[in-house]
């Protein structure tokens, strides 16, 4: 495991709810343990005039997503003739942050919308409607950073209401590390951590049956086996979050009326 | 294996085993049979399969749907009805000979049609209207609901559309695809019926829809005749907001309208 090039020798660290942490993170802002997911408020159906749609809420980031069609695909020079394209866009709320976010397509806003397709590509199977595109609107109307994650879980459960054959659910999370402090869902106090070694960013996506990582980015510094480690702990949170998901997919129209 | 008719979520467990067969909307990973899609897990003889209750409209073979000519090629027509691809129907589909010149004679854009789905194919959908009850729209009005809700419109064997029927005297014809053809022989009567099915629609969920309904219509100063309401209608809501597609078809063709002179 170690390479010679390694200046940081990594040392075990104690039991994660113990966390005797070393390092200048030691209470979260919040008063959350280190591997807690802050509330969580899923619901399924909240735009009635699309084909599914969903909205997911951690704390203070919201995301909704809206899912249109299948639908015939157009310019047409962009259909595939094998199987359906998933188009995702992502965007947030020119409110959803305490200064203003100019509206439109930006750098980021792009990157997101690419990866998050990436991700969800991977639980989607569109084999059954080719030339057709379903379309993915994720929109961000509060951020507390882990506005991703937030709009990839509403995603995935906008995609499954509106009756996309989907192999499995996709669940996301974001991890990272304040100073020496591997964290689970971070929140924007978090993300900005300065002090000590700063604070590492990952989000995470992991598919709900076969635990794959569909989705792993990282923005900081963190050694190989903090990484491990940090995956582990967002899997772990992604198997709530995917409760919580479920939850709200079973219970459409409020509950057993429905049935 | 699970109970009765859950509503399941993608990648969940519905039964164990080698024996279960993964149906429409399943699929198989390793012993289990896993669901494939959102909605209501469905197992009958082994046979595994998940019923959608949310999303779009996906043409299965058999089904009635009521669509719009949006193209005209050199041998047949597009129909618009609301789903990913447009349906197809060709001049040989129809009951009748149409010189290929004079495709718009028989069919214009923007003319509608009932028509069956013939054949569902990757590509597209094949339409026909060759058989009875098939065919143009004349008169009358469309309306639209969920194509989730039309079980609930058309009721257990057809019970719901007869009672509007016989309220109304209207014909009603239930596309699978949620449009819904009513006819009659003044505005009234079809804005009564347009009333009708979207509270139906709106109240889809509700235990005892036959009974709401039927004090809808007499709101609504019409008579509702000795319908045939089942005394179990309030119970089985699952089963009748689920009918296998075997029995949704049999009832939207029971509302074709050249069937209606048997009531």
């Amino acid at each position: 495991m170690l390479r010679g090039t390694h200046s940081q020798v990594y040392l075990p660290r104690k039991a994660k709810n113990k966390m005797a942490v070393e390092g200048l993170y030691k209470k979260r802002i919040d008063g959350r343990k280190f591997d807690e997911v802050r509330p969580m408020i899923a619901k399924v159906g909240v735009v009635p005039s699309a084909d599914g749609s969903a909205s997911f809420e951690t704390g203070g980031t919201k995301a909704m997503a809206v899912v249109r069609g299948p639908r015939t695909l157009h310019p047409q020079h962009m259909q595939n003739a094998q199987k359906g394209v998933l188009r995702v866009s992502y965007g947030m709320m020119p409110f959803s942050v305490w200064d203003r976010i100019r509206p439109g397509p930006s750098r980021r806003s792009e990157e997101i919308s690419k990866v998050c397709e990436w991700a969800l590509s991977s639980v989607v199977d569109l084999s059954g409607f080719p030339n057709t595109v379903v379309d993915v609107f994720i929109q961000v109307p509060k951020a507390d950073a882990g506005t991703r994650v937030a709009g990839l879980n509403a995603a995935a459960m906008a995609l499954a209401h509106a009756g996309i054959p989907m192999k499995e659910m996709l669940t996301a999370i974001a991890v990272g590390k304040a100073d020496k402090t591997l964290l689970v869902d971070v929140d924007k106090a978090e993300e900005d951590f300065h002090d000590g070694e700063g604070a590492t960013d990952i989000p995470l996506a992991v598919t709900s049956r076969g635990k794959e990582v569909a989705l792993l980015q990282l923005d900081g510094k963190i050694s190989p086996s903090e990484l491990k480690e940090a995956i582990e702990m967002g899997k772990k949170a992604c198997d709530d979050i995917l409760k919580v998901q479920m939850e709200a997919l079973k219970n459409l129209n409020g509950g057993e009326d429905n049935e | 294996m699970m109970e009765e008719r859950q509503i399941v979520v993608p990648g969940e467990t519905i039964a164990s085993g080698n024996e279960f067969l993964p149906g429409d909307g399943a699929w198989r990973d390793g012993t289990d049979v896993v669901a494939g899609r959102h909605g209501l897990a469905d197992v009958q003889d082994k046979h595994v399969r998940v019923i959608p209750i949310s999303g779009a409209y996906y043409p299965k073979r058999g089904n009635t749907i009521i669509g719009t000519v949006v193209d005209i090629t050199f041998n047949g027509w597009l129909i618009d009805f609301g789903g990913a691809q447009n349906a197809f129907l060709g001049v040989s589909e129809v009951p009748r000979y149409i010189n290929r010149n004079e495709l718009r004679e028989f069919l214009d854009f923007g003319e509608s049609v009932v028509v069956k789905v013939w054949d569902v194919k990757s590509r597209g959908v094949d339409a026909s209207m060759k058989m009875r009850g098939y065919g143009m729209i004349e008169g009358g009005m469309i309306v639209s609901i969920s194509p989730n809700k039309v079980p609930r419109v058309i009721g257990r064997e057809g019970s719901m559309v007869k009672m509007i029927k016989s309220a109304t005297g209207c014909d009603v014809t239930v596309g699978q695809n949620g449009k819904v053809w009513v006819s009659g022989k003044d505005t009234d009567s079809e804005v009564a019926t347009k009333k009708i099915i979207d509270f139906i629609a709106e109240n889809a969920t509700i235990v005892g829809l036959t009974e709401r309904v039927e004090a809808f219509i007499k709101e609504l100063g019409l008579q509702v005749s000795s319908a045939p309401a089942k005394p179990n209608d309030g119970v089985e809501v699952v089963e009748e907001n689920t009918d296998s597609e075997e029995n949704v078809e049999g009832d939207a063709l029971s509302s074709v309208p050249s069937e209606e002179g048997k009531e």
